[in-house]
């Protein structure tokens, strides 16, 4: 199940409904990603964000989730899926994203916890702007997310 | 063969404009729209040479630049993905 949404979510509802969607789990990883209110950059030694704008291609954005839970559904044993991606304007220390796994056991529950995040950081079609004291800019990618996403062995 | 041309972010910004309808004459591969898009238009040409990893999706799926387009289709051009 995913969601692209501007509002906020609430990570107890998101469990609840996720052991309830589950049956019977053994084991449930969730995951969020916050905005950082001290962000560093290559460029400069840090940066104190005033906010972050999220953007997105609607369309091949939800595509892209869909693909990523199927996935992880065909690699583990998961009993259930849950990706919440936030959109638009956010505030520092907000929640940005949210990943959820069910599973008869742990292993799979935290590996496809964080393969789904390794896809999100690289293949999913979000782009942040981050706005600090010196202006907006645009996030540049990470080396170590494109490295990150490698080890997953995905075919596109 | 007709294409409905897609902008995202520092792309979309350099560009100013969100995206446009083009006609063209005969078939073309990605790398083909490159160029001929870097060619017509100044501010194209100048977000290119900006932006080096640039990606193209066609019909929402990222391809090559080898990638043949066809008609109708929806080209979006954006910089590597940043989400998460």
């Amino acid at each position: 199940m995913i969601s692209v949404q501007e509002q906020d979510f609430d990570i107890g509802h998101e469990y609840e409904s996720l052991r309830v969607r589950a049956g019977d789990p053994g084991a449930i990883v969730t995951f969020s990603g916050l905005v950082r209110e001290i962000y560093d950059t290559s460029e400069s030694a840090s940066a104190v964000v005033s906010g972050l704008f999220l953007e997105h291609y609607p369309g091949m954005t939800e595509r892209c989730l869909e693909d990523i839970a199927e996935q992880a559904l065909q690699r583990w044993p998961l009993l259930a899926t849950r990706i919440i991606h936030r959109v638009g304007e956010l505030g520092p220390k907000e929640q940005i994203v949210f990943v959820g796994t069910a599973s008869a056991n742990r292993h799979a529950a935290f590996e496809s916890a964080m393969f789904i995040m390794d896809y999100l950081k690289s293949h999913a079609p979000f782009w942040k702007k981050q706005k600090s004291e010196d202006g907006s800019r645009w996030i540049s990618s990470r080396a170590s997310d494109a490295a990150a996403i490698k080890k997953w062995d995905l075919d596109n | 063969m007709k294409l409905d041309i897609h902008y995202f972010a520092s792309v979309r910004e350099r560009l100013g404009v969100e995206g446009q309808q083009l006609e063209l004459a005969g078939s073309a591969s990605v790398a083909e729209l490159i160029a001929l898009l870097t060619r017509a238009e100044p501010k194209f040409s100048v977000m290119i040479e900006a932006t080096p990893s640039i990606l193209v999706a066609v019909n929402q799926t990222v391809v090559g630049r080898s990638y043949i387009l066809a008609d109708d289709d929806e080209v979006a051009f954006f910089p590597p993905m940043t989400g998460g």
